[in-house]
């Protein structure tokens, strides 16, 4: 490695930064009017994420392991079962490795949840959102599957393997075997179908099973099992990611375990995982949904800027 | 052998893919909220030139290409190779016309061009931005048709043919920059 030292001085513009400052008033002001509590929790935890792609970075406190929140998503739903309603937090994650154009390591995220709600409604807030803070009024209501059809003809819920695997590798210039559906699924998201959506606000909802994380699975109307999850793009950039969310503590603890397994199995870091959150859901969450959204990308798109780092002050490299 | 992991990947660095010594060109990380992280990268192939596209998956690696470049003093054409000599230790190194490519065009006696070396050989052959040359052949100029500012080719010494304007004639030298083969300004006598 080199032991050059960065500039001293921001990457990001005075602009940029009077900009954030705004977006930052403007979206509590969103929630205020909306009685939506903000709330902290912490960034620092003894417990983290298990999610099968995500990495926690591991800091040492009073000479222990303990882990930067990849989301406040475990500290905002124990709230929640504890009766404080509806929450959001808006202020630093962190996650192990992600650095590029569009992902810092350290990066500031939005995160909200409302009782009694489901995916859908969720959703047209998360698009009432978009449309105040960018300006955009289009906004197209789409499927998972609806998707793939209309850019690749293909169902990705009932393409035999062999079907999916083609499609990938005539559309991707691989430099390995996709082992998995969901590997196929995502290269073609990623790189096909996110370059493929118009500038407008996408919402995409019903997304597989397999990729339902916290989301509970059900029927869609032609009675194939679905995540209710979705998420947002503006201009093909992945913003918002949310679900209508898992109440059933003895599922959440499976779905923890087979995180783990997987973890394990592609021979990942596996990290403590939160036997709170296991016990306020055995305690009781109530019906809600919820939704993460990246806040430095929704400003790229607000000022038009291209890269992350020149909406970040300091990002990683000079950091 | 040294190998570069995707998160070295950077402009300019030299890998080895499918055989064939590449440099990066553009390496961008890739990953959906909830899914699994790609490198999505673009390489130049050193032996062909051409540009791939490529997708990794992220923490995959790559060997690194013992690829570098060299100024050297073009020395001389032996019907087969091209001769080239390192200006400090008069090491020489033969190129074939497959490494030298369209360079060949440019490529004057004395002149000093990049030469890039894999695994000691060269591989490829960058000539100066600019060169100066002697026109061989053209038509005769036409005194008094200036007004016009036309153009017309010319057959330099080492057989490239480029633009020149109406007035210039056999055994004048002209400047031209390579990279577009554009006429830059008649040369003064050295």
């Amino acid at each position: 490695m080199t032991s050059v030292i960065s500039p001293w001085q921001p990457s990001a513009s005075i602009r940029a930064l009077h900009q954030r400052a705004a977006l930052l008033a403007q979206i509590r002001r969103f929630f205020a009017e909306r009685n939506v509590l903000e709330a902290e929790v912490p960034t620092l935890s003894r417990r983290a994420t298990s999610d099968p792609h995500i990495d926690s970075i591991t800091a040492l406190c009073t000479g222990e392991p303990a882990y930067l929140a990849t989301s406040p998503e475990f500290g905002l739903k124990r709230l929640l079962a504890a009766g404080f309603g509806d929450c959001y937090y808006l202020g630093k994650a962190f996650r192990e490795g992600e650095a590029g154009g569009r992902h810092n390591p350290e990066f500031t995220m939005l995160e909200w949840y409302r009782v009694g709600w489901d995916d859908h409604r969720l959703m047209s807030e998360v698009g009432e959102l978009l449309s105040l803070v960018l300006g955009i009024a289009d906004i197209q209501l789409l499927s998972y599957r609806e998707l793939f059809l209309q850019h690749l003809q293909l169902d990705p819920h009932t393409a035999s393997d062999e079907a999916l695997g083609d499609c990938t590798r005539q559309e991707v210039e691989l430099s390995f075997a996709p082992a998995s559906r969901d590997e196929c699924l995502d290269l073609l998201m990623s790189h096909r179908l996110e370059p493929a959506m118009g500038p407008g606000i996408t919402l995409l909802y019903d997304f597989p099973a397999s990729q339902a994380a916290l989301a509970r699975v059900t029927e869609d109307a032609s009675g194939t099992p679905v995540a209710r999850r979705f998420e947002a793009y503006v201009a093909g950039l992945e913003l918002a990611n949310g679900y209508w969310e898992l109440t059933d503590a003895e599922e959440q603890r499976r779905r923890f375990e087979a995180d783990h397994r997987y973890r394990a199995a592609h021979k990942l870091h596996v990290y403590p995982f939160e036997e709170r959150l296991v016990a306020a859901l055995e305690a009781g969450l109530p019906e809600c949904a919820g939704v993460a959204m990246g806040v430095d990308r929704l400003l790229m798109l607000a000022g038009g800027y291209r890269r992350i780092e020149e909406v970040i002050a300091f990002p990683i490299e000079r950091a | 052998m040294a190998s570069y992991s995707t998160n070295e990947f950077k402009g300019g660095l030299k890998v080895m893919l499918d055989g064939d010594p590449c440099s990066i060109v553009e390496n961008e990380f890739v990953k959906p909220g909830k899914g699994q992280a790609f490198n999505r990268v673009k390489l130049r192939n050193l032996k062909t030139g051409r540009v791939w596209e490529r997708t990794f998956r992220s923490g995959e690696s790559l060997e690194s290409a013992d690829v570098m470049d060299r100024d050297m003093e073009y020395l001389y054409n032996d019907g087969e190779f091209y001769h080239f000599m390192e200006p400090e230790t008069f090491e020489q190194h033969q190129a074939s016309a497959e490494a030298v490519g369209d360079a060949a065009k440019w490529l004057k006696e004395q002149d000093t061009c990049t030469v890039t070396l894999y695994n000691g050989a060269p591989l490829a052959v960058t000539p100066p931005n600019h060169v100066i040359l002697e026109i061989t052949d053209t038509d005769p100029g036409l005194r008094g048709d200036t007004a016009q500012g036309g153009t017309k080719p010319a057959t330099l010494s080492t057989g490239a043919v480029v633009k020149v304007p109406l007035f210039l004639e056999i055994g004048e030298t002209v400047k031209v920059d390579t990279r577009n083969g554009e006429y830059l300004g008649r040369a003064k006598d050295e």
